[in-house]
């Protein structure tokens, strides 16, 4: 049973977090003044927020983030290759990507993953939330790039947070 | 050393921030004068925060923060009425 | 300021301007609209991410005390880019504008 008064500890503690990245400062005042302010935004705006499902492996999480940047920097050094190479060697596609996750959150964060890894972009989500439309720079093998995003993201997501897979 | 290389990332920059406006002046569509836009304001914040080190000076972080947040507001505005002719619905 | 902070600074400013003027490139020779969005990204990630670990060393080397208010610059394009990369992709798809014929796959409408 969530408290009335916090209804998001959680959300208050990242923003009052966010709030001394911003001052650059460790100071207790504007600790303190974070947390008010973490308390006080989210009560604000507590009709726009969407629920956060339950973390069931933080650790897990750590390393699943830094995975996520390290194919980051590889997929950038794949698709600089790609552009500075001749068009012709260029394979696009768009690619329906069957999705298995119902949770709001965790789907945009999937979606925002595809997105920010360099070759592919997420473009199109199908009103029932079942398939996904993904551009892709360069595909050798379609089934594969579905098997991969499959494999390194959406496995791990449905895992870490707690939710129910379609 | 720094003194080398911060002009020569800042003629990069540029070079990349002209490659920009080409497409955005002959950017055959609407979208891709969008896009180029959305490049160049984060072109323009990188160039800022590189303008901040040559000046050794903190007062930059907020431009450029301010660049990253009203850019990605225009972006949308821009892409929501392209998408639906409106931008409040 | 030592010597060796000085050249990693510079390597990652090198670094991440160069991949900024990659994805400039991109969206200026790509051939149709959906390759060219692969552009910007990797300006967003690399590009802008390079410059601010640069500037995190540099402020931190420079002042006593750790400088990481640049992280939130990064923190805030990542949130953002996908979802600018979307809506443009969207209006795109919206506007049926032709891709590349060697593209397989149909955009849906």
């Amino acid at each position: 049973m969530k408290a009335r008064w916090l209804p998001n500890p959680a959300l208050t503690l990242m923003l009052a977090i966010l709030w001394l990245l911003l001052n650059n400062t460790l100071s207790f005042g504007q600790f303190l003044l974070g947390l008010f302010l973490g308390w006080a935004i989210p009560l604000l705006v507590r009709g726009f927020l969407v629920e956060v499902p339950r973390i069931r492996k933080p650790l897990q999480l750590c390393v699943f983030s830094l995975k996520v940047l390290f194919d980051i920097v590889v997929a950038n050094v794949h698709v600089a290759k790609l552009v500075l190479g001749p068009k012709k060697n260029l394979r696009p596609a768009f690619i329906e990507v069957p999705m298995a996750i119902e949770n709001e959150f965790v789907l945009s964060t999937l979606t925002s993953i595809i997105s920010l890894t360099p070759g592919t972009v997420s473009a199109c989500l199908s009103e029932d939330r079942q398939m996904l439309m993904v551009h892709a720079l360069d595909v050798p093998d379609v089934d594969a790039l579905i098997a991969d995003v499959k494999r390194n993201y959406e496995a791990p997501l449905l895992e870490i947070f707690e939710c129910s897979p379609t | 050393m720094l003194a080398y290389v911060i002009p020569f990332c800042m003629a990069v920059l540029g070079l990349a921030a002209v490659l920009n406006v080409v497409r955005l002046v002959q950017g055959p569509d609407m979208p891709d004068r969008v896009l180029a836009l959305d490049t160049l304001y984060i072109n323009a914040l990188a160039l800022i925060v590189l303008f901040g080190i040559w000046l050794a000076s903190d007062l930059f972080f907020e431009a450029a923060l301010l660049i990253a947040v009203m850019g990605f507001v225009s972006t949308v505005a821009v892409g929501k009425h392209l998408l639906h002719g409106d931008i409040i619905d | 300021m030592p010597f060796w902070i000085e050249v990693l600074v510079s390597v990652f400013l090198i670094i991440g301007s160069l991949f900024a003027l990659i994805g400039a490139i991109g969206l200026y020779r790509l051939p149709d609209f959906y390759t060219r969005l692969h552009g910007p990204t990797k300006a967003t990630t690399l590009g802008v991410g390079g410059i601010v670990i640069a500037s995190m060393i540099f402020f931190s080397s420079q002042n006593d005390g750790l400088s990481l208010h640049e992280l939130l610059i990064t923190l805030f394009l990542f949130l953002t880019a996908p979802v600018s990369a979307h809506m443009l992709a969207k209006a795109a798809m919206q506007q049926k504008l032709p891709a590349v014929e060697q593209t397989r796959g149909q955009p849906w409408d």
